[in-house]
């Protein structure tokens, strides 16, 4: 029971930052700090990935067979918190760290030597076909059917609230292949190529004024039998397993303590009278509760972390748990943001993206994301499954009943 | 960076609660100051070289957990950490061996007399003199919240010997016995259970030999960061016991026609319950490996937003359990309020999630 590192972990922290030094270029780390939304825009994100790739460091969480680092606790810890704490864009996660893990645990060979190698080199842009306009925590009522005709199946429905669908060339997606009394049963797990004919994406614009998501309508799209994952039906439990990887299971608190960084520079920006805003104690307890908070998520992500082989599933109770404190603290982070920002939380500016601008903004460029991101993070206690349906979750296991 | 417990520790949090588990069904049957001594737990942060075991707080933690879950009030960490911890960190060879190996074996108690009135948690805060006496010293001063002090037979007392009220510099810690000539004892209930004195020093004189140490605060410091670690894992355990008292009680209570536990109120709360007992294990355990930093600004830092973070999650626990279980919760027929009043008598003792929170604060201005 040990936090501190040994020669070779602190080795592998200097080895690192000397990547970081070189390959993260200051318009790269310009572009993350001033993106808004939730993900990082797919151009800048695949750009980051590239680089990693290049390196073997773009799967941590994968196992070494399919092109993961192999790295220890340790060695994923120190990457999270250096890559975090240089302002590295955040890997787009639908293909890593979504369907990757179910095509490894239950696709067939075939599937796995083409897309993995595919995710990993970010040759594929993935989204995620999981919530309907009339199916939202209630996912399993789901109604996009797929029928099967010959060697394909026709999907005729709607995707909502799919992020990048306007960019992604592939999504995964549950369908209903049949009518069962249980509603979760009759699902299925397929890959559909965005190129397709019937797809039409329509944009929906967020509270922060950014287009990250849409609606995703699929008219008479045939799509190859070969392209479910797993057995028919069965895409209820394949949809599980991967929620619990987009829930947990990472190192998230790395990013939080970055963002609490950032706040802190923002803070020695903006004045209260004759001395900086961090000096007063108002910001100084707020700061403080923050850290304790990152500081018990960041340990509560060790001790998941330190429990599980790379590419195993985190757990339901573990990932519900990880995700709701990160979802509550990047919120209470974001609306300190704006309240360091005092007059200038006025200050709306409709641009996008941030960090290709026409024009000098009017207030400090480091500010100009803190309003849009307090709105858009809103979103984080609803995706992946409200804080209600993880309190649901955890509820269950823990009563027992 | 290792997360993982030793097969030692595994043994020694296996044997803990079984202990403590069986005890807690025939409370008062045994003497669990000799338990804790036969079993080695006493010895356990103790130099080797003095009768101890030579563990860190890690060690100590996975004690107190276990005392924590099974209801188990002592002050197990009072005489061994901070009182032990001095006379080790601070005492030469021959103090350490007449107090540290009977300290070990259970036959003598050791109680820190420290915290004052209007002190207020302000560990510098020693308006207790000590005034040259010939070769040795007498000490005049009162001295609150003496945990242990109803049951110990010598006293770590605090005492300065220069400086102002609040000075860092000058304090002095000395060796007193109970039946020193001007020491009174005045122990008291707690409201936990565990006992507590108030003592009184008029006049007392002590020889040259009883000197631990004449600038002793930031070894006060230290000891109290490692009791709060401790502590803290404590707290763990005690969380964890009233959450699953509480689920056990919801499933089985009906009203309304069906048990408590299908309500979805009240799953959500029992659902917040087990992610407080989750985080609060998580700062714990972070407390404890931080407990022996080098660095005091790193320690303290690590133990006060633990303190912060795990006794708010306590009282939280141990209020939400209580009003669970409806007015039994209230009744000194269940042991729910237990859990509470153990809670209390903690943020009593290093004080509360507020001071602790203005610490970290402090703390960390001095760090940036």
């Amino acid at each position: 029971m040990d936090l501190t590192f040994t020669p070779d972990e602190r080795a592998f922290q200097q080895e690192v930052r000397a990547f970081l030094k070189e390959k993260l270029t200051p318009d790269l780390a310009r572009a993350h700090h001033l993106t808004p939304s939730v993900f990082s825009d797919p151009p800048v994100g695949v750009r980051w990935q590239k680089i990693l790739h290049a390196q073997g460091w773009a799967a941590p969480l994968w196992p070494k067979e399919y092109g993961g680092t192999g790295w220890s606790l340790a060695q994923r810890y120190i990457w999270e918190i250096e890559s975090a704490a240089a302002g590295a864009p955040a890997v787009t996660p639908m293909g890593l760290r979504m369907v990757g893990p179910v095509i490894m645990k239950f696709g067939t060979q075939a599937q796995k030597d083409f897309y993995l190698p595919r995710m990993l080199k970010a040759e594929d842009y993935w989204c995620q076909g999981y919530s309907e306009p009339g199916s939202g925590s209630d996912l399993a009522s789901l109604k996009t059917r797929a029928v099967r005709d010959g060697d394909h199946y026709v999907v005729n429905g709607s995707k909502i609230w799919t992020t990048h669908a306007h960019n992604a060339n592939m999504m995964f997606a549950l369908v209903r292949t049949s009518d069962e009394p249980k509603k979760q049963d009759g699902i299925s797990f397929i890959l559909i190529d965005m190129k397709t004919p019937g797809i039409s994406v329509r944009p929906i614009l967020t509270i922060g004024g950014d287009h990250e998501t849409n609606q995703v309508f699929f008219d008479d799209v045939r799509v190859p039998v070969e392209n479910r994952v797993g057995a028919e039906g069965q895409g209820w439990s394949y949809g599980k397993y991967l929620l619990e990887f987009e829930r947990g299971g990472g190192m998230t608190s790395g990013r939080l303590r970055a963002i609490l960084a950032d706040i802190e520079k923002l803070a020695n920006v903006y004045r209260d009278g004759d001395k900086p805003l961090a000096a007063t104690e108002s910001f100084a307890l707020r700061r403080s509760q923050a850290e304790i908070d990152i500081d018990a998520l960041e340990m509560t992500e060790l001790r998941i972390m330190s429990s599980l082989q790379s590419g195993q599933n985190p757990g339901s109770v573990s990932s519900s748990l990880a995700k709701l404190r990160n979802s509550e603290i990047k919120q209470s982070l974001t609306a300190l943001a704006v309240d360091v920002l005092g007059q200038d939380g006025l200050y709306w500016e409709g641009h996008r993206p941030l960090y290709e601008m026409n024009a000098e903004p009017d207030i400090p460029e480091e500010a100009l994301t803190a309003l849009p991101e307090y709105l858009n993070s809103r979103a984080y206690t609803i995706f992946g499954g409200t804080s209600e349906v993880q309190r649901d979750i955890i509820a269950k296991v823990v009563i027992g009943m | 960076m290792d997360l993982s417990y030793t097969d030692e520790q595994r043994l020694l949090r296996e044997s803990a609660n079984n202990l403590l588990a069986a005890r807690a069904q025939k409370p008062g049957a045994t003497d669990l100051w000799k338990e804790m001594a036969d079993m080695g737990w006493l010895a356990l942060p103790l130099p080797e070289a003095d009768g101890g075991l030579g563990q860190g707080i890690v060690d100590v933690a996975i004690v107190t957990e276990a005392m924590g879950r099974h209801r188990a009030r002592s002050n197990y960490v009072a005489g061994v950490v901070l009182a032990g911890g001095l006379v080790a960190a601070l005492g030469n060879d021959a103090q350490r061996a007449a107090l540290l190996p009977g300290l070990a074996d259970g036959s003598s108690r050791l109680a820190l007399a420290h915290a004052e009135e209007g002190a207020r948690y302000n560990l510098a805060h020693v308006a207790a003199t000590a005034k040259k006496n010939g070769a040795g010293f007498a000490l005049d001063g009162r001295k609150i919240a003496v945990l242990g002090g109803d049951a110990a037979d010598r006293f770590i007392v605090s005492a300065r010997i220069s400086g102002g009220a609040r000075d860092t510099g000058g304090i002095a810690l000395f060796v007193v016995a109970r039946d020193a000539k001007g020491v009174t004892v005045d122990g008291h209930a707690t409201v936990d259970g565990a006992g507590a004195a108030r003592v009184k020093l008029a006049g007392v004189e002590v020889g040259a030999d009883a000197l631990l140490s004449d600038n002793s605060f930031a070894a006060i410091q230290h000891a109290y960061d490692r009791a709060t670690a401790a502590f803290c894992s404590e707290l763990v355990g005690l969380m964890e016991a009233a959450t699953a008292a509480t689920i056990d009680y919801t499933k089985i209570r009906v009203q309304f026609g069906k048990p408590l536990a299908v309500n979805q109120t009240l799953r959500h709360r029992m659902a917040d319950m087990s992610i407080a007992c989750e985080e609060a294990r998580s700062m714990a355990l972070r407390a404890a490996m931080h407990a022996d930093d080098q660095d005091a600004r790193a320690r303290g830092r690590a133990v006060a937003g633990a303190w912060a973070k795990v006794s708010r999650a306590a009282r939280f626990v141990a209020e939400q359990a209580i009003q669970l279980h409806g007015g039994m919760g209230v009744t000194n027929e269940l042991e729910i309020g237990g859990y509470l009043k153990r809670v209390v008598a903690l943020d009593a003792i290093v004080g509360g999630p507020d001071l602790h929170l203005r610490r970290h604060a402090a703390l960390s201005a001095l760090a940036a």
